[in-house]
């Protein structure tokens, strides 16, 4: 066994470190390009919020992606480059978000006060006087709502929980009806929201015949929307329990329908709460479903079975797309029944927030 | 309040796969055993199956006989829940359930089984309960916070609490210490020497000194290989199992040469 | 729990334990009636699921076997003269494709982009209040952005229309007369994309979190900077499932009624122009929803037919989503997974 000799080593010692820019040069560079494009912009007289914020992105990444590859080299450029890239694609989603709530804030408000909420709104065409007053106002849309989004969770919350239960506790893995079940819902989940509205409205059509327009309808097609939704979340909830805790509750004698119920679902409570009311959130703001199964009305009515309901979101949809004669007064409404709509769902949201950490198992 | 175990000849099947062969043993009440054995060998397997509690397994069965003096565990008709609230368990991980509050814990076995008891006597319970698990003293002022806020020796001691109000003949645990400290270990095998007073108790070890420390029998259970059925090796008095074994792979278990 | 005993096995292809049948020896009445229920409610989703295609067919059929020729309703329907329901559905069909297209286009690679972000990019604090802010695009309801695409995305995009005429009239897509209003299908597009970043976002992030750890730090080690790893790495583990996360994005912006509805201005003919507002591909679902209020019986059934057209593509689409999806998590479940990122 020869001993191996190592090579004689010419090479020279291993630099760790090469020219590179300083931490903050990123931010600084932003900032300062965002400073001199504007300056520019305001100069020529072309200054717009949208064009300066694209040329300043544009000049930024040219920036540090020459300024960069001079003094780090190439492969650090183009980290610099995709890290800009990425932030862009960031604010890309933010500004839409805000600029949306501006505007329905900004919009709505002009018109949203008590009496919106509460009055019946509606055109009043005086055939003495020949005028046409518009009456601002949300009831009948915000009962609407309220009565057609409750029948739907009424419907859709035991049989989502139920179904998740099944899928989650009784079926075993490789049973064939579990597998298709869980893949319908997937599909479920697909459906085109205004496809809903048609099986309603098809479906009552075949049943009630001309009378097939009503808020019941309109549940139906939202139901179709919330049960997959409903299951997914109940079986999230379901999976994260422990299994420690379904064995320990057998192993005291308890049966199989108890432990479910009782220690199982019970624990996931908290969780299956706040799934119910974000799904509840999510179905709140469609639009097409409902008129399609439920009709066009400016009416007040309570009724789920007999004719034409109005919600928040188509009553906006309404009031902009056809308006009366007040052009004006009619946008107004329809933004005041957006804001309406947005805040409804914020406060769902943040019921959610408040359900969630509030009835989670405590530990203290 | 603690009756005989007596197994004959039970084989455990996981669909066709045997896990567990040709286990006979005679358990006596008031007595505690040890289950010890390399991993994988079978005896938590096996331990299950004195309670059923393997039929939580998809398409786990058994062969065999378990009688709890002389009633046969598996006899048509048997439900299993029945057995279950006769033959109690205790787990590796403690696992209070955690929306219910330490004096809710404890009655857990009797309330979620609709009995109906009165406060005095739900009261009564508890401390009775909590005492017998060395547990009183530590919890009686906060029996209404919740089970899950206690340290891993108490929550443990509490699932034994909660283990021992439905007053089953025997207790199986599997592993109870194997997940706390030793200060705690110390405190639940103390707390076992005196249960055993009440209880017919079995326990899986795979800490050849708590068997030692704490049972009155040992069953050495091993295993041939992977695939292969596990099976019971030597059942006997603990001090004859750690000083005179009759087997030599008892005796290679214990001295530490394989396992 | 104990290692390597065959209770472990069974127990680590599904977390929930099931009663087995077999042994059971006397079944509880409450233990029977509960597991009915809960299969009846399971078997309700075949039900309703198989309702809706059958109703959509049973009330769909008459004006697909109809005579398109001779039907008074139908013969001119929306001032076109059709021949047969598939000449009627062939361009609107077209349009929620195209619509879907231009939305992905635009909005997948941001998407991404942000997924990317959440993910590798931004401090882990940060991560969570962003990951919260695109939720909340998800909250938004669709006739919101509806409203804001007609009142802000028109006006907005009509400089960038006026560019793109003037530089690249050359090219279809961005072909004139420029429209005036902004009703353009561009500014449908991009209110679909804001639409539907939410899902593939999400979908996505979860797939960039669970790159095994492995693999990103082998990257590192090798010196890779961190847009070389996330190349490396990241992506080629996350290839299906970010397809499978666009097909969702693309099946959802099918499906989308009240931003095009409201948005565009629809022309029932094939097109790809982005710019003007006579030439813009509607939709099937912006069809129905202006259409079906005023329609007569066999003109509602012509509508509810497009529906059906429309319920098969999307279903379509996102079964060949979720196919992709379940042999990505197959796959993944089988590979070492050590140290999962959270």
């Amino acid at each position: 066994m020869t001993a191996v000799t190592p090579a004689p080593t010419t090479a020279q010692p291993m630099s760790l470190t090469s020219g590179q820019l300083p931490r903050w040069i990123e931010p600084v560079l932003a900032t300062g390009t965002a400073v001199v494009v504007a300056a520019v912009l305001l100069v020529i007289q072309l200054f717009n919020p949208a064009v300066w914020l694209v040329l300043t992105a544009v000049v930024y990444l040219i920036a540090v992606g020459i300024g960069s590859s001079i003094v780090e080299g190439r492969r650090k450029a183009v980290d610099r480059i995709v890290r800009g890239l990425v932030v862009c694609a960031f604010v890309l989603a933010v500004a839409p978000l805000i600029s949306t709530v501006w505007t329905v804030v900004a919009q709505g408000l002009k018109v949203v006060n008590w009496d919106f909420v509460t009055k019946v709104g509606g055109t009043v065409f005086d055939p003495n006087t020949l005028a046409v007053t518009n009456t601002p106002g949300a009831l009948q849309a915000v009962v609407g709502t309220l009565i057609i989004t409750g029948i739907a969770a009424l419907i859709s919350v035991p049989i989502g929980i139920l179904a998740a239960v099944y899928l989650t506790e009784y079926a075993q893995p490789n049973n064939p009806m579990r597998r298709t079940v869980t893949f319908l819902v997937d599909v479920m989940t697909g459906i085109p929201s205004i496809v809903a509205g048609l099986f309603a409205f098809s479906l009552m059509a075949l049943i009630v015949g001309p009378k097939a327009f009503s808020g019941f309808s309109a549940s139906i097609a939202l139901c179709v929307l919330m049960i997959p939704i409903v299951i997914r979340s109940t079986e999230e909830m379901i999976r994260l329990v422990p299994n420690e805790l379904r064995e320990a509750s057998l192993a005291l004698g308890v049966p199989r329908a108890t432990t479910i119920i009782k220690v199982v679902l019970r624990t996931a409570a908290s969780g299956i709460v706040t799934g119910v009311v974000l799904a509840v959130a999510r179905v709140i703001g469609e639009t097409a479903p409902i008129f399609i199964a439920a009709s066009f009305t400016d009416n007040f009515n309570a009724n789920p079975f007999n004719g034409p309901m109005q919600t928040l979101p188509v009553m906006a949809y309404t009031a902009y797309s056809f308006p009366g004669k007040d052009i004006e007064a009619s946008q107004a409404q329809a933004w005041g029944a957006a804001l309406l709509l947005v805040i409804v769902v914020v406060i769902f949201n943040l019921i959610a927030r408040i359900v969630a950490k509030a009835f989670a198992p405590k530990s203290r | 309040m603690s009756k005989s175990i007596e197994v004959n000849d039970l084989n455990v099947f996981y669909s066709d796969f045997l896990a567990v062969e040709g286990v006979s043993m005679n358990i006596e009440p008031r007595t505690v055993t040890a289950f010890i054995g390399p991993s994988g060998c079978g005896k938590s397997t096996f331990l299950r199956t004195l309670n059923r509690m393997h039929e939580v397994i998809p398409g786990a069965t058994v062969k065999g006989n378990v009688y709890i003096d002389g009633e046969d565990l598996y006899a048509p008709g048997v439900d299993p829940v029945l057995v279950r609230r006769q033959v109690g368990m205790v787990f590796q991980r403690p696992n209070p359930f955690p929306t219910m509050s330490i004096k809710e814990n404890v009655l857990a076995g009797v309330r979620l089984n609709n009995k109906r008891i009165s406060a005095s006597d739900a009261d009564a319970l508890v401390e009775k309960s909590l005492r017998g698990a060395n547990l009183w003293n530590e919890v009686k002022d906060r029996l209404d916070k919740p089970g899950a806020g206690l340290s891993g020796g108490q929550q443990q001691r509490l699932c034994i609490a909660r283990t021992i109000a439905v007053s089953p003949q025997v207790v199986l645990m599997d592993e109870p210490c194997s997940a706390l400290d030793p200060i705690s270990t110390f405190a639940i095998e103390e707390l076992i020497t005196e249960l055993k007073n009440e209880f017919t108790i079995v326990i899986v070890t795979h800490n050849m000194q708590q068997a030692s420390r704490v049972s009155d029998k040992t069953a050495f259970f091993n295993i041939a290989g992977t695939g292969k059925p596990g099976k019971l090796i030597e059942y006997s008095d603990t001090a004859t199992i750690f000083t005179s074994p009759k087997e030599q792979a008892t005796e290679d278990y214990v001295s530490g040469r394989f396992g | 729990m104990k290692s390597g005993t065959v209770t472990d096995v069974a127990q680590r292809e599904e977390t929930t334990p099931v009663v087995s049948e077999k042994l059971v020896g006397k079944r509880r009445a409450g233990d029977s009636f509960f597991l009915g229920l809960s299969t009846t409610a399971a078997a309700s989703i075949m039900v309703i699921l198989a309702g809706v295609a059958i109703f959509l067919i049973l009330k769909g059929l008459p004006a697909i076997t109809a005579n398109w020729e001779t039907n008074g309703d139908l013969a001119g329907y929306q001032n076109k003269h059709w021949g047969t329901f598939w000449n009627y559905v062939a361009p609107m069909l077209w349009g929620s494709i195209w619509s879907g297209l231009i939305a992905l286009i635009l909005g997948a690679p941001v998407a991404i982009g942000i997924a990317l972000f959440i993910s590798h990019y931004a401090p882990r604090r940060l991560a969570s209040a962003l990951a919260y802010v695109v939720d909340l695009l998800a909250a938004v309801p669709s006739i919101v952005f509806g409203l804001w695409g007609v009142i802000v995305m028109r006006p907005f995009l009509l400089p960038l229309a006026e560019f793109l005429n003037q530089y690249f009239g050359w090219i279809p897509l961005f072909q004139g007369p420029v429209s005036s209003t902004g009703s353009t299908m561009l500014a449908g597009g991009v209110v679909l994309a804001v639409m539907i970043l939410p899902i593939i976002t999400a979908l996505t992030r979860e797939i960039f979190l669970q790159t095994p750890r492995l693999n990103e730090e082998a990257a590192l080690a090798l010196g890779a900077t961190r847009w070389e790893m996330i190349r490396l790495a990241v992506f080629p583990y996350a290839r299906s499932g970010m397809v499978s996360a666009i097909l969702l994005g693309l099946g959802r912006a099918l499906g989308e009624t009240m931003a095009i509805a409201l948005i565009i201005s629809p022309s029932l003919l094939f097109s790809v122009a982005l710019l003007t507002d006579g030439y813009n591909s509607q939709t099937i679902a912006g069809n129905i929803a202006l259409n079906f209020p005023i329609a007569t019986d066999i003109q509602r059934s012509a509508l509810i037919g497009t529906g059906l057209m429309l319920f098969v593509v999307s279903l379509a689409v996102n079964m060949i989503a979720r196919g992709i999806l379940g042999r990505s998590e197959r796959k993944a479940r089988t590979s070492p997974k050590i140290g999962k990122r959270v």
